[in-house]
């Protein structure tokens, strides 16, 4: 044990690569578990104890109703990750299909294709989610049909173009020649190039799917207010930012920013393990 | 030069397809909705109080009792008149509240648009050119909470530091409240404007920062680089003369394209500073279903989001001289 | 007598290895050596070639000399430019200057800027300016040249544009890294034409190339690189008799070019790094012995006037 706990002082980057994403997985499964757990806590008011500023009983205070803010806090961060995880899968998946349509189907699918990417890439991103929650009628449907509905097309122009670009190389015209089934050719020499873009694409799309979802929630389009949803949670904070209750802001927003910190984090050291040159460094 | 025109031609063409998609996807988002214009505005007790008469008259004015094609259709017969229709909230012709409120907005967003692309540029060459030392270290960590971190929270945190704490700046609204706006007086507006355009600077800087390093760190590895060196030039040199004729390029398209994150961004910091702005009406509009309204703004920003690609397209032509020299043979 | 030698030499490798960091099978760091224990001189008026083969490590030479390897190699050993230790700061001072290189082609001229713009370097003054116009001239290419981009230029105009680069500043010291891929013999005659020019001007010229018969047109002496080892260093003369030739190795590249037989080497040349001792030719050498594969290092030693690493050069020639 002491062995290897002594090693860790010598990793070398991939190796401390490795054990950060580690590390950080396990602190992202922790805070959503919790938060799942502490969901009925977090709505639990007291009026014994409201407006409290941040001590030792309650670390990020209390709001007007007596809430404990650091579970509301916690719950909130787990929602966030539960929607940001459902929204960046269906969003990859999304991308994952359209993309490898639009370079396989044909000039007639790749032009459509191409054609509502910029449409979708046209409208700006926060009033896209806002118009496609407005249409779900808000509230969680609204927010998860927004923000999935909005991210996929820059990730499927990037799996276009890798896929267009496989098409072209020689091994894949060689293998296409030689008779190799359209199928197989996918799986065995398409699939593991495309497999690391879209893993990190994947990844990089947690941080966008989240920052949406809080955005369009602040906004009033997204979680309703019964929901500890770090959206709400700041937008209930502005009425009391002049009265000098800065916790309830403060505190809340940065565990956001930590956590979708550690996201972009985790898909950055992802693409370095992945991105073959990176063996010279 | 005709290729050139041809060219433009094209993407012109294109770009009012897109626009001509646009509203129609907003169009049928909108009259998608489940929510009822009248119980969002009027409020159930309100209209369970009303005559049959009196609510016919507001489902009218909603537009409810109209079929949609045929309001699209109507709609979109104005537009090409030159007419975007009555904005049902404001109750004033949406050209003239689209006016209004696009010019306080284009200010923060020009400012913003301009600084945070310097800003990035520079940034993302400093931190290219000192790739793995302690300047490039900053920046990219920068750049990642900068990316980490949501506009609107940012606003939040330089409201209550500015404006609360150190009370140096007005909290809110672009006009002082009772103020007519004819009075209000330019060092007002600029200093209403502040945070705003430092909120949405701050926040456009990551992503011109990340790929302009990217590019530089490119251009140091090249070739041409290398001989440069070999010939003597210095780093300094290297950089302002190779570097930045290679980032250029790129630079471009990248600015285009943050048109829409500025626009995004300014929906939320004008919704945090009441700052009475094209976002801010979006806002507005969106949660009061004033269809008229929001369509109209949907189709302007996004006129500007394809505005950008297309100056983007014209001006590489111009700044490419692979491309400038095959025009002009 | 030292000192009156040192003062004659341009260029003085001593003991030089060149490293690379990589990594390998997923998380495991290693250092890759590339060249290994460089011994090189080059006199003024003399053209020095290095040949070997491509891959062999012969770029990131002129790359050391210049002090402008990539971030993630390291260089050890001595170097002495006149005499005087070449260092980083020095060979910063002394690069484009005193010391200049004659890269490979076009990607080595910045593709957005106009040709005279680079030769110029930034200085816009009358006097850079004309020598800019002399330089180009002096390579038969007219003033209209400046105006151009490098995507308008031919294949030899861009060549010659890197030579006149290279010279404008009338360098001691040319290191001329593989000048004349893709050109047919005629051109690239004409190119070496240049350098034994600049030669008979006073300066010294490495000449680094993988083409042997090129490299005897015009070379004084040539240095044959194996596996980031020089094996041989050998006066052009002594190609003119296999007899007179050290190393098998280059006995072999001797045989195998096309005036002298075609004849093959069997085997492939190890990549650099993977031997780590012992002789790197012994897999392919004909008289290989059981101490060329046990003996951790072996010497160079001094025979009929040059250089050769080899434990048994005098039984080479079967």
């Amino acid at each position: 044990m002491t062995g290897k706990s002594r090693s860790c002082f010598f990793l070398n980057r991939r190796q401390s690569t490795l054990l950060f994403l580690l590390v950080s997985l396990v602190i992202l499964a922790g805070i959503t578990v919790a938060g799942v757990l502490l969901e009925e806590q977090a709505a639990v008011t007291d009026f014994t104890r409201t407006n409290l500023a941040p001590g030792r009983a309650f670390w990020f205070g209390t709001d007007w109703m007596g809430r404990d803010m650091f579970i509301r806090t916690i719950a909130g961060l787990s929602l966030s990750i539960r929607i940001g995880v459902l929204t960046a899968a269906v969003s990859a998946a999304a991308a994952l299909v359209l993309g490898t349509a639009a370079a396989t189907l044909g000039r007639r699918a790749d032009s459509v294709i191409s054609w509502c990417i910029d449409l979708v890439m046209g409208i700006p991103h926060i009033l896209l989610v806002m118009l496609i929650s407005i249409a779900c009628g808000r509230g969680f449907a609204g927010v998860v049909a927004g923000v999935s509905l909005s991210h996929w097309p820059s990730l499927a122009r990037v799996i276009r173009g890798e896929v267009l670009q496989l098409r072209n190389t020689p091994y894949i015209l060689v293998a296409e020649k030689l008779g190799v089934s359209k199928l197989q050719i996918a799986g065995r020499h398409m699939l593991p190039h495309l497999f690391p873009q879209f893993l990190t694409g994947l990844i990089l799309l947690f941080p966008h799917a989240i920052l949406h979802e809080a955005s369009v929630t602040f906004l009033g389009f997204g979680l309703s207010s019964e929901q500890p949803a770090i959206g709400v949670i700041l937008s209930e904070s502005m009425q009391y930012l002049t009265t000098g209750r800065w916790w309830l802001a403060l505190f809340p927003g940065l565990s956001l920013v930590l956590v979708v910190g550690l996201f972009a984090l985790l898909g950055e050291r992802v693409r370095y393990l992945l991105d073959p040159s990176s063996v010279h460094e | 030069m005709k290729h050139r025109l041809q060219f433009a031609a094209k993407k012109i063409l294109r770009m009012a397809l897109l626009l001509l998609g646009v509203s129609v996807v907003t169009f049928l988002l909108m009259s998608a909705s489940p929510l009822d214009p009248l119980q969002t505005n009027v409020g159930q007790v309100a209209l369970g109080t009303m005559s049959q008469e009196q609510v016919e008259h507001l489902e009218a004015y909603w537009g409810v009792d109209t079929p949609p094609l045929e309001r699209y259709a109507g709609w979109l017969t104005d537009l090409l008149h030159g007419d975007m229709g009555t904005s049902l909230l404001y109750r004033q012709p949406v050209t003239t509240v689209i006016w209004q409120r696009l010019s306080s907005s284009l200010l923060l967003l020009l400012t913003a648009w301009i600084l945070s692309g310097v800003l990035g540029l520079l940034m993302g060459m400093a931190a290219g050119a000192c790739r793995g030392r302690w300047p490039d270290k900053l920046i990219r960590g920068w750049c990642l909470l900068i990316s980490s971190t949501p506009a609107f929270w940012l606003a939040i945190l330089l409201l209550l530091v500015f404006s609360v704490w150190l009370g140096w700046l007005p909290v809110g609204l672009s006009v002082p409240v009772g103020m007519e706006s004819g009075m209000v007086s330019v060092a007002d507006r600029l200093q209403h404007a502040i945070l705003p355009a430092l909120t949405l600077s701050i926040t456009g800087v990551a992503n011109m920062a990340l790929h302009t390093r990217e590019k530089m760190i490119d251009v140091l590895e090249s070739d041409y680089v290398l001989f440069a060196k070999a010939r003597g030039e210095s780093m300094k040199s290297v950089v302002w003369r190779h570097g930045l004729r290679g980032v250029a390029l790129p630079a471009i398209t990248l600015q285009a394209g943050s048109v829409s994150e500025i626009i995004g961004g300014s929906v939320l910091v004008e919704q945090v500073f009441s700052y009475p702005g094209l976002g801010q009406a979006a806002v507005t509009a969106g949660l009061g279903s004033d269809l008229p309204l929001l369509m109209s703004i949907t189709l302007i920003t996004s006129a500007m989001v394809f505005g950008g690609n297309l100056a983007a397209d014209l001006l590489y032509g111009v700044v490419d001289p692979k491309i400038r020299r095959r025009a002009a043979k | 007598m030292e000192k009156e030698k040192n003062r004659e030499t341009i260029l003085d490798i001593r003991h030089v290895s060149i490293y690379f960091t990589r990594y390998e099978r997923g998380i495991r760091r290693r250092k890759l050596p590339v060249i290994r224990d460089l011994d090189l001189r080059v006199h003024p008026g003399e053209v020095v070639a290095v040949v070997g083969a491509s891959g062999s490590g012969k770029s990131l030479l002129a790359h050391g000399i210049l002090g402008i390897l990539p971030y993630n190699s390291r260089m050890e050993g001595e170097m002495f430019y006149r005499g005087e230790p070449l260092t980083k700061e020095r060979a910063e001072k002394l690069r484009g200057r005193q010391i200049a290189l004659i890269p490979q082609g076009v990607t080595y001229l910045d593709p957005l800027m106009k040709v005279g713009e680079q030769l110029c370097r930034g200085r816009k003054d009358e006097e850079t300016v004309r020598r800019c116009r002399e330089v180009l001239d002096r390579y038969g290419l007219g003033p209209e040249t400046e105006g151009l981009y490098p995507f308008e230029l031919s294949g030899g105009m861009a060549r010659r544009v890197l030579i006149a680069s290279a010279v404008m500043d009338k360098p001691d010291l040319i290191i001329a890294d593989e000048p004349t891929p893709g050109l047919d013999v005629g051109a690239a005659r004409r190119i070496l034409g240049h350098f034994r020019e600049l030669a008979r001007g006073g300066a010294g010229v490495l000449f680094i190339t993988h083409d042997l018969g090129l490299a005897l047109t015009i070379a004084d002496r040539v240095a044959v690189f194996y596996a980031g080892e020089t094996i041989e260093e050998a006066l052009a003369a002594d190609f003119e008799d296999p007899e007179r030739l050290r190393h098998p190795f280059t006995k072999a590249l001797f045989r195998a070019m096309p005036v002298h037989g075609f004849a093959p080497i069997q085997g492939s040349q190890p990549y650099p790094g993977t031997v780590s001792s012992g002789c790197p030719f012994a897999g392919q050498c004909q008289a290989c012995q059981e101490a060329c594969v046990s003996t951790e290092h072996i010497p160079v030693r001094q025979i009929r006037g040059g250089l050769v690493r080899c434990l048994y050069p005098e039984e080479g020639n079967v």
